[in-house]
């Protein structure tokens, strides 16, 4: 789960990690009271979308006057955000964040991930910051630093004096620094974190160390512990269907194609849309409709893919494990009556009783392709959607 | 020969008697495996599926002494299962349980090591030795004893991959769903290096998915110490960058873990490549006859 730079800026406050004075604001009617609370004569307004690249799309800007705050607000409340990183449509603005101006003598970088390699909690840092941090990693490896952090003790000041080495920073900030890291640390353990990145880490022109941005994502496997932290999901970034299959508690991506995909496991999911691809067609989406295929679940399940207009076909692929395929064949059918499917629905059972779950199928009365074998299904599927 | 689990196993459910672990294991029962109790704080004593019931490891181990663990209990309980079972001398853990945070795996994986015991999963299908032993959710039915040692990320590709080595006639000297977490217990070296010094297996299978560089890195292992042929699969081709893929691991981040990348070095190094997931039987095949 995503956080917007408000919130992460939040949590950053919260463990004593340096940020700028700011109000965030849902209305341009409030921007003048926030620039007035602020203080001040310059402000930075900044569009609050799940998305990087804002800057160079228009959505963030700096102000000489309360005025040129609302005039952004109103610009941009309820108007979508197109960056390089989002897709065409781009991300709905619903929140702006107004700061205190920050003067820059020099941007760094800063972030944290786990590492899959090392199994740790990677801090990573340059001296280049403000840039696409993959690009420097690739032209000039020397500028980063990668330093693990053991998962039972801790950050430590010696890490945080390597990492300062190469950020380049003085005796001064390097003090400033080393409380930074233990505390960026304990905020990445303490509240579930699969992402922290500051970026840029500035140092303001009285040589101090300010963080800047604040991009956070959150582990969703551990949001049940963290009760505060998902009051701050913001369904308005995600895709729809993507939110509400989330609720149905089915894992769905939308994609770009027109034969709309419903398989049991998440890698046969992904092995079903390689298929159709293999053979010449465009899945719509990645959808796992979980182990227990049973007759609400993949009604559900219809339901999303459905709401794509895009959809011609509907692929479905169950290995029947432990659910036996009749039973599966059943709760398709009746899901398909249920939902009043209009579309072609091809569908593929293997496993337990594949052939009395066919059968099923082919006697029923609504039209259905049963089809055993996966790569003719596939086939059969990209020829309906031509 | 196999690896991991055989007839021998002596087998200890944790969360013995809730729905799934119930139902799996009576399935594992029917197939012949050696479960020798299970473990519910709170109902030690009672007897469950014909097995004991203990309240804690502790007491599982003196009484019926264990040799491997089949874990089910709920995501936020898997550390303390799994530490549990680690710490009390428990060689084998195999964890089902989907929904880990991360975190709590890269405190697990550290301890786990130190002490040198083999995890499997989480948020896997489990073990099955075909005709010996199922420690698992996979269904028996598929199996066949045979050849062809299987490994993969994820569960309902593994059964794909079980089928098509079935239909043709190639069997199964174990198969092995390392899961698709970021932190998995064990890598797929770990288990290469099983099915490379076990004698039943001929020929392996590794099935794969975007994210991370677990294949990468197998890749470079394959072609410096197996010399078993290994056909390789790799799911997520027409998979978007960013997006999790169902699995949490599954996720090309920063312009790593693409498909193409993997398949790229696999074949650099010397695996045999299914285009194809219908073709993963097929080339396996075609391996081993050539």
């Amino acid at each position: 789960m995503n956080l917007h730079e408000f919130q992460g800026k939040a949590l950053f406050a919260e463990y004593d990690l340096p940020v700028s004075n700011g109000k965030v604001i849902y209305d341009a009617e409030d921007a003048l009271k926030a620039c007035r609370d602020i203080g001040g004569s310059k402000w930075v307004v900044k569009a609050q979308v799940h998305a990087g690249g804002r800057g160079k799309s228009g959505g963030v800007k700096l102000v000489d006057t309360p005025d040129e705050a609302i005039e952004f607000s109103k610009n941009w409340l309820g108007k979508r955000l197109v960056t390089y990183q989002t897709d065409s449509k781009g991300q709905l603005v619903n929140s702006i964040l107004i700061e205190e101006c920050t003067d820059i003598a020099n941007e760094l970088y800063l972030s944290a991930v786990i590492d899959r390699d090392s199994q740790r909690v990677v801090f990573i840092g340059s001296s280049e910051g403000g840039v696409n941090i993959e690009e420097v990693a690739k032209n000039t490896p020397d500028k980063i630093i990668y330093e693990a952090i053991d998962p039972l003790c801790g950050a430590q000041g010696f890490q945080a004096r390597k990492i300062a080495k190469v950020l380049k920073l003085d005796a001064v900030q390097t003090k400033q620094f080393t409380p930074m890291l233990k505390n960026l640390m304990k905020l990445f353990v303490e509240k579930d974190l699969s992402l922290l990145e500051i970026n840029p880490l500035v140092i303001t022109s009285g040589g101090n160390l300010h963080c800047l941005d604040a991009k956070i994502n959150i582990d969703t496997n551990a949001i049940y512990r963290q009760p505060d932290i998902a009051e701050m999901h913001d369904p308005s970034q995600e895709d729809p269907r993507e939110s509400e299959a989330a609720k149905n508690d089915l894992s769905y991506v939308s994609l770009d194609g027109n034969i709309g995909c419903m398989v049991n496991g998440a890698g046969l999911a992904m092995g079903t849309m390689d298929t159709i691809k293999y053979f010449g067609g465009n899945p719509a989406n990645f959808l796992d409709v979980g182990g227990t295929a049973t007759q609400e679940r993949v009604s559900k399940a219809f339901k999303i893919i459905l709401d794509d207009p895009e959809v011609k076909v509907v692929l479905v692929n169950i290995f029947g494990g432990i659910v036996r395929c009749d039973l599966i064949a059943e709760g398709v059918i009746a899901a398909i009556e249920e939902v009043g499917v209009e579309i072609p629905v091809v569908v593929r059972l293997e496993g337990n009783n594949a052939d009395l779950g066919s059968e099923i199928l082919s006697k029923a009365d609504i039209k259905i392709e049963s089809i055993n074998n996966l790569g003719d299904a596939a086939r059969k599927a990209v020829e309906l959607a031509k | 020969m196999s690896i991991l689990v055989n007839k021998e196993t002596r087998v200890i459910v944790q969360g013995f008697t809730g729905s799934q672990a119930t139902l799996h294991s009576e399935q594992a029962i029917e197939y012949g495996t050696n479960i020798v109790g299970g473990i519910t704080p709170g109902k030690g004593g009672q007897t469950h599926l014909g097995q004991p019931v203990f309240d804690t490891m502790e007491e599982a181990k003196k009484a019926v002494n264990p040799n491997a663990s089949l874990i089910f209990v709920p995501a936020p309980f898997c550390k303390d299962s799994i530490l549990e079972a680690a710490e009390s001398g428990i060689e084998l853990i195999i964890c089902i349980t989907e929904g880990v945070p991360t975190l709590d795996m890269l405190d697990v994986k550290k301890r786990v090591d130190e002490l040198g015991v083999t995890l499997i999963g989480p948020n896997c299908p489990g073990v099955i030795t075909p005709g010996e032993a199922k420690l698992g959710i996979m269904p028996a039915s598929i199996h066949m004893p045979g050849m062809v040692g299987i490994i993969s990320r994820s569960g309902t590709l593994t059964y794909e991959a079980v089928k098509q080595t079935t239909d043709l006639g190639l069997g199964q000297s174990s198969c092995v769903g390392i899961g698709g977490d970021p932190i998995p217990g064990s890598s797929f070296i770990d288990i290469l290096k099983l099915f490379e010094n076990d004698e039943q297996t001929k020929a392996i299978v590794m099935v794969g998915e975007i994210g991370g560089t677990a294949e990468e890195d197998a890749a470079e292992y394959i072609k410096n110490h197996i010399s078993k042929p290994v056909i390789s699969y790799i799911a997520g081709q027409t998979a978007p960058a960013g997006k999790r893929m169902g699995h949490a691991g599954a996720i090309i981040a920063g312009g790593k873990g693409t498909a193409a990348d993997k398949i790229a070095k696999l074949k650099e190094c010397g695996v045999h490549i299914a285009d194809n997931l219908v073709e993963i039987g097929a080339k396996v095949a075609e391996v081993i006859n050539s």
